[in-house]
């Protein structure tokens, strides 16, 4: 793989929040579009890319919503651009139509969603998790997307790059799922220099005009592009289409195309599948967490194992496509999971499928504003215990 | 075709295919035959629908301008209309329903050597897309518009438009129409726009002409074209078939350049004012952009023209 253009990287050690880092690790990636419109608590990421980049070439422009933004993003990457959008809450609810357009048309791009408390309006200045269902299956259709949750303002930087990567590599959006807390938090940021940043290209044709096909796949059933401009002359369309990129109303291209965009991701699920563990080998119940929760969890796991208990810890870091086969693998071992997160009990759907009914399953929700107090996590690994 | 058109997304499959090839309007020899798709022809239009007229003006101004057609990327939103991108042998992107602007917007400021038209219906761009359609204009963005106006939603149905005459019956007001209908040319002159015509698919050398002069012309342009839709707005307000369509353009249109944008309302069945009502000068977004941008920062600027990625 290529390495990050140093115009864009910021290498040295930085104390920044996550929202910045966020912002850098896009630039840092080759992302020189965005289009956003202002919500908190994500707007800081905007207006760091409104500042930064006319001075590494590229452009920013606050839409006049959202559902503008989420599209301008994908004008742009038809264009030739890496490109991202920015929202929280009800911006994300806006965006739902065009996650589909860019799932249906294999637009690779970014959207980075820093969640807050909702529903509607809700808690505009504090912290949820409870967009992880909606950033799955938001878009009406069969489809599938990637999606990636830090933890922390160096992940943030980290993670964003790999967004950009796996969006190129699968030409699939990839939901970059940030809370309020992780995007406001502040802390180290180490920015390594742009040769140590390995960048995943655009996967351009090599075919010329006349021999290429835009929608015929390759073997990882993922098919090369083209941009607007250099004489391909080619269809992108919402439609059920083709090879050609042709629309096909029938039952037979429909099978074909929404059955590929699944597989596409589906059949990578191993290689996507990412998480940190902590004391898992031979303990009896694993905390399964993410974002600003893990963080939260690892203190109720330290508590746990100063009581005797047998507890590891599972932090997911790739959220969708889920970890099913790790987590049944997992199962099979342990007597509980214990998932705590900061909403009425999402991703514990996930993690209770997985089990197969293999290991118990405690969900311990939170409706958002703020984060566990790790007790409540320590009673219920102690419950399961007990 | 017979009946309506139906949005084939929505209603299942469409009969395209059914229909047999010798249907297809254009002749081998016809010179607008190369702008076109002419392996996906026949097309979904129905007989003496106006859409592929304004198609034929369009593939002739392109060839009158002489234009790279390289450089040309169509953007559509969703209608009867929204099929002309799926149409034209250019790079062309059929996208959501209103937001043909926002595409066409990143699409160009990607990519500024791009001549971007949007091509969508009056539905599209001014229900849905409306409020992307006043901030383009406002920014003067260089995009190129062309909206064809036949009065209702043709994909869906025939339902009530933001354009739909006072009194006109549609599906969705089947005791006539009462909400006050948009003043396009108005709307587009009071948002920004540079360039501001109307035409009907009756004055194709006229709208050949327009299209040609926003080619050439720098900053957001904006056509509106008149056109029937007999298989449901003629059909369903009495009004006859595509060439009645014709008549009445021939007899009602009055050509008047230069009028006020206030002036040239339209009524279900009164004078249809045409011409080019705006052509002026305004710094357009990128460059407002380039130089605000230089000044402020100076040599730590970096201009890009093409935000291409490697
Ligand atoms: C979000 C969304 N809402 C509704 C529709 C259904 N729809 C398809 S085309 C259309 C109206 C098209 O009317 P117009 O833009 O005037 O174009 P015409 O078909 O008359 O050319 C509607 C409502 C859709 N495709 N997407
Ligand atoms: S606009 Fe009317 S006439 Fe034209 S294709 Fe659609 S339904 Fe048919």
């Amino acid at each position: 793989m290529p390495h990050a253009d140093p115009k864009g990287v910021l290498t040295g050690v930085h104390f920044m929040d996550g929202d910045h880092a966020a912002c850098e690790g896009a630039i840092a990636a080759g992302a020189r579009f965005a289009a956003g419109y202002p919500i908190t608590p994500s707007t800081e990421i905007v207006e760091r890319f409104a500042a930064r980049i006319p001075t590494v070439g590229g452009v920013f422009i606050q839409m006049e919503d959202e559902l503008a933004a989420s599209i301008a993003i994908a004008g742009a990457v038809w264009a030739g651009a890496k490109a991202f959008t920015v929202t929280s809450g009800p911006g994300f609810s806006l965006m739902m139509e065009h996650i589909g357009f860019a799932a249906m048309t294999e637009t690779p791009c970014v959207f980075i969603n820093v969640q807050r408390g909702g529903p509607s309006t809700g808690l505009p200045t504090l912290p949820a998790q409870a967009d992880m269902m909606q950033a799955r299956w938001g878009s009406h259709g069969d489809y599938e997307i990637i999606a990636l949750c830090p933890n922390s303002p160096q992940e943030c930087f980290d993670l964003a790059i790999r967004a950009f990567n796996l969006a190129e590599e699968f030409r699939v959006p990839v939901m970059f799922m940030m809370d309020e807390v992780v995007g406001h938090m502040t802390e180290k940021v180490v920015i390594p220099p742009a040769e140590q940043i390995q960048i995943y290209p655009r996967r351009h044709t090599r075919l010329p005009p006349g021999e290429y096909k835009p929608f015929e796949p390759g073997p990882d059933l993922v098919p090369d592009m083209v941009h607007a401009g250099e004489g391909y002359r080619f269809h992108v369309t919402g439609l059920t289409h083709d090879e050609r990129g042709y629309p096909s109303m029938t039952v037979a291209a429909q099978d074909r195309l929404v059955k590929r965009l699944k597989a596409k991701i589906t059949r990578a699920a191993d290689r996507l599948a990412c998480y940190e563990t902590d004391g898992v080998e031979g303990a009896d119940v694993v905390v399964v967490c993410y974002g600003i929760t893990s963080r939260v969890a690892l203190r109720a796991v330290h508590l746990a194992r100063e009581r005797g208990v047998k507890v590891g810890w599972l932090r997911l870091i790739t959220v969708w496509p889920f970890p099913t086969k790790q987590l049944r693998a997992l199962a099979r071992q342990i007597k509980a999971f214990v998932v705590p997160e900061l909403n009425l009990g999402q991703m514990v759907l996930e993690v209770e499928r997985a089990a197969a009914g293999q290991a118990e399953t405690i969900s311990v929700p939170h409706a958002g504003g703020g984060v566990h107090d790790p007790e409540q996590i320590l009673d219920a690994i102690m419950e399961v215990v007990r | 075709m017979n009946g309506g058109v139906g949005d084939p997304a929505e209603l299942g499959p469409r009969p395209e295919a059914e229909i047999p090839p010798e249907a297809c309007e254009c002749a081998p020899e016809n010179p607008v035959e190369q702008f076109l798709r002419t392996d996906r022809m026949p097309h979904i239009w129905c007989p003496g629908c106006g859409i592929g007229t304004t198609v034929n003006s369009f593939a002739r101004a392109l060839l009158e301008a002489k234009v790279d057609l390289d450089r040309v990327a169509v953007v559509s939103g969703i209608g009867c209309t929204g099929r002309v991108a799926g149409y034209v042998r250019l790079d062309s992107f059929h996208t959501t329903h209103g937001r043909a602007i926002p595409f066409a917007t990143g699409l160009k400021l990607a990519n500024p050597n791009l001549l971007v038209v949007v091509y969508s219906g009056d539905g599209d761009l001014f229900a849905i897309g409306g409020n992307h359609i006043i901030h383009a204009a406002r920014r003067n963005l260089d995009i190129k518009v062309i909206c064809v106006n036949n009065f209702v939603y043709g994909m869906t149905g025939g339902q009530v438009a933001p354009t739909t005459p006072v009194g006109a019956t549609t599906t969705t007001t089947p005791y006539g129409c009462f909400e006050p209908a948009f003043n396009l040319p108005a709307l587009m002159d009071a948002a920004g726009a540079v360039y501001v015509a109307r035409w009907t698919s009756y004055h194709v050398r006229q709208l050949t002409r327009a299209m040609v002069d926003i080619f050439r012309k720098k900053g957001f342009c904006f056509i509106e074209v008149i056109t029937p839709c007999p298989t449901l707005y003629q059909r369903k307000n009495r009004m006859g078939e595509g060439l009645d369509a014709m008549k009445y353009y021939k007899e009602k249109s009055k050509v008047r350049h230069g009028a006020p944008t206030s002036e040239v309302a339209l009524t279900l069945d009164g004078d249809i004012i045409v011409g080019k009502f705006v052509d002026r000068e305004r710094p357009e977004y990128m460059e407002l952009m380039r130089s605000q941008l230089a000044a402020q920062l100076g040599d730590r600027y970096v201009e890009v023209e093409h935000l291409v990625c490697s």
